[in-house]
């Protein structure tokens, strides 16, 4: 339509200037790659929204973050105090600040929903491996985010929730004091640890991670979306070469990614503007007070997106046990194309065995999460235990399940009830 | 629809998690509600004066800047300087104290924290228990005890205006130990006045832990409000554009 109204008005200077562009660099053909002949399938549901909110979130963390730098102080004598600077005297620096607290939060939010979409959906299964593995990456990449960003208000969960993270660097074995002491780069938790964090916070990885959106896009745009329905749109191609059951990501997808977006927003405004804190779950109550080396708080608790993992690793009696658990709970994730054995992608198409085995990792997931909030008592630790079983037998187990799955017909073309 | 059937157990599963009370309240006693009211202006000022006559000899308010506080409470300049600024010379100058912390620890076995920032770290409901809750306790060095904050390294600076109490132990029908206080000697205030005058100080807490909060809720409005005409349109944009796709 665009050209077509370009042609009328008989190449006007607007045309022309695209010309010159695009002898120059390939401007209308990455737009006609990636944005208006993209396709993908029209039957996007609910599900299919947090990939798109999770770059709006990396937006807005990026933008508040960039402000932030303006006028935070990365030291020890004086972060905690250029952070009630920013809250109190910079214009709108609460509200910088808060997007950002709650952005954290939110991101990770986001990212949960968008993995369990691929859960669901079989989105990890061939030819998107590389894609899960990619996001996966992204996943990793946002932890180190998050877990080093929160040093920098150096309050008092600042402080001591990087120092236990930190020493789980020492259950590796041989060299695991001295890996310590080269993360931290000193003997303890201090400025020089806070000004390294800083660097790794605002550069080193946001720059990875935004390389890593990147591939990831990259490599979605190679194999193409998947759908709720788990099948190819591209093996139903119209005349044109068009998939008949897909729309142009532009304006199609963008419309109602939009409105997606606008819903998200005013949820997270809610917490921006109306519980900031949300209860101690985004701001713990603890970090208000100054970092203080001599003085450990009654519950280091991690915040919300890392307790998951952090009951798992309370789970095991030894130290070493509990850190190598914890990062096999990673690692399997990375490994769920190989392990999934089923041919079908969806979860509409699929056995109970593989709802039943999804629902319980799900379960396990938010219980985990839950239980790692909770003071060590004696039902904590054995929930933990329970818990943490049901998370890596849905992995171990994957191969052998999912192959004795009775799995219904997959229809040769999606589902779409006129998207409504 | 399995999927959606899912989702809002999700949803549900997290907005348990969020209705978790997280802080913890320390001692074990129950605290009760402070009830203050951040938008209540003359109580904000009474608790600027509390502060100011009772708390801010030992602790200070260093995030706290005497101009903000003036403008955002209605305070005149006037106002300020005579009746509010004993400790500073300047309006822009933040609330310090001139305490040094290394004595203040010698004297106290540790320095008195400051305060800006307490009824976040600490809540408020906190606040308003721990500065009704001091006990005569002999064995104490500051002759009191607290039934929030065990073996608090404060001494009961409002004693003449509370008066003294004691602790009273009895036992419930289902032989439960139950902790109550009992006035000793009458202060210079009611209970009902020390409660009103406690009440006032926590909210001024309150407010210089956040002294956005108010600006913050009322900008929120705003947002919400744009964002629901726009994601109106947005919605009619979307239902434009796909109502050829079948």
């Amino acid at each position: 339509m665009n050209a077509a109204r370009a042609e009328a008005v008989g190449g006007g200077r607007g045309t022309r200037f695209l010309n010159w562009i695009d002898a120059r660099f390939p401007f209308s053909k990455l737009m006609r790659e990636h944005v208006t002949e993209y396709y993908a399938s029209k039957n996007f549901n609910f599900w299919y929204v947090f990939g798109v909110l999770s770059m709006v979130v990396l937006v807005i963390q990026l933008v508040t973050g960039i402000f932030l730098t303006m006028s935070y102080k990365p030291s020890a004598a004086e972060a905690f105090a250029s952070v009630e600077y920013i809250m109190r005297d910079v214009e709108w620096g609460w509200l910088i600040r808060y997007m950002h607290s709650t952005g954290a939060s939110a991101f990770f939010i986001v990212v949960y929903l968008h993995m369990f979409r691929g859960m669901m959906y079989g989105s990890y299964k061939p030819p998107r491996e590389l894609l899960w593995i990619i996001g996966m990456l992204i996943y990793v990449a946002l932890m180190a985010e998050a877990f080093m960003g929160y040093l920098l208000p150096w309050g008092q969960m600042s402080y001591w929730g990087a120092q236990v993270i930190i020493s789980l660097f020492g259950a590796v074995p041989v060299v695991g004091d001295a890996l310590v002491e080269w993360i931290r780069g000193d003997y303890f938790i201090s400025d020089i640890t806070l000004n390294r964090f800083f660097a790794l916070h605002v550069i080193a990885v946001p720059l990875a991670l935004v390389m890593l959106v990147v591939v990831h896009i990259m490599a979605l745009h190679e194999t193409g979306s998947n759908n709720p329905d788990g099948i190819e749109i591209k093996q139903h191609k119209g005349p044109d070469g068009v998939p008949l059951d897909g729309v142009a990501f532009h304006p199609y997808h963008t419309s109602k990614d939009l409105v997606a977006i606008i819903v998200f927003l005013a949820a997270f405004s809610l917490v921006v503007f109306f519980a900031p804190e949300m209860g101690g779950f985004f701001l713990e109550h603890a970090n208000f007070e100054p970092a203080n080396a001599l003085k450990t708080p009654e519950l280091i608790a991690p915040v919300w997106y890392f307790t998951p993992f952090y009951a798992i690793l309370r789970a095991v009696p030894s130290k070493g046990g509990g850190a190598l658990l914890m990062a096999l709970a990673i690692v399997f994730l990375f490994l769920l194309p190989w392990l999934d054995r089923c041919k079908v992608r969806s979860i509409r198409y699929r056995g109970w065995i593989f709802k039943f085995a999804l629902g319980a990792f799900a379960i396990s997931f938010v219980a985990l999460g839950y239980l790692g909030l909770q003071k060590p008592t004696a039902g904590v630790e054995l929930g933990s235990r329970i818990f943490t079983f049901v998370y890596f037998a849905f992995f171990i187990f994957m191969p052998i399940y999912t192959r004795l799955e009775k799995t219904k017909p997959v229809p040769e073309r999606v589902v779409f009830d006129g998207g409504h | 629809m399995q999927p959606s059937a899912r989702l809002l157990s999700l949803i549900g599963a997290l907005l348990l998690l969020a209705a978790q009370p997280a802080m913890t309240a320390g001692g074990g006693y129950p605290l009760d509600s402070a009830n203050n009211d951040v938008g209540n202006i003359a109580s904000l000022q009474r608790g600027a004066r509390n502060f100011v006559n009772y708390c801010l000899g030992c602790h200070s308010a260093q995030y706290v800047r005497y101009n903000r506080l003036a403008s955002d409470l209605s305070i005149s300049e006037d106002q300020l300087v005579n009746n509010l600024m004993f400790a500073a010379e300047k309006p822009h100058e933040t609330m310090q104290i001139a305490m040094p912390a290394e004595d203040a620890a010698v004297w106290f076995g540790q320095p008195p924290p400051d305060l800006t920032l307490v009824s976040r770290s600490r809540g408020t409901d906190f606040l308003y228990t721990f500065l009704r809750t001091f006990y005569v306790d002999d064995s104490k060095p500051t002759g009191v005890n607290n039934l929030v904050l065990e073996g608090a390294s404060m001494p009961h600076v409002l004693w003449e205006l509370q008066g003294l109490q004691r602790k009273v132990v009895t036992k419930d029908e289902e032989d439960r130990e139950v902790v109550s206080l009992e006035p000793v000697t009458a202060g210079t205030l009611s209970p009902e006045e020390y409660d009103a005058f406690v009440r006032d100080l926590v909210n001024f807490l309150d407010y210089t832990g956040e002294p956005m909060q108010l600006e913050r809720q009322r900008l929120g409005f705003w947002v919400l409000l744009f964002l629901l005409v726009f994601g109106l349109f947005a919605y009619l944009l979307k239902v434009e554009i796909w109502k050829d796709v079948k």
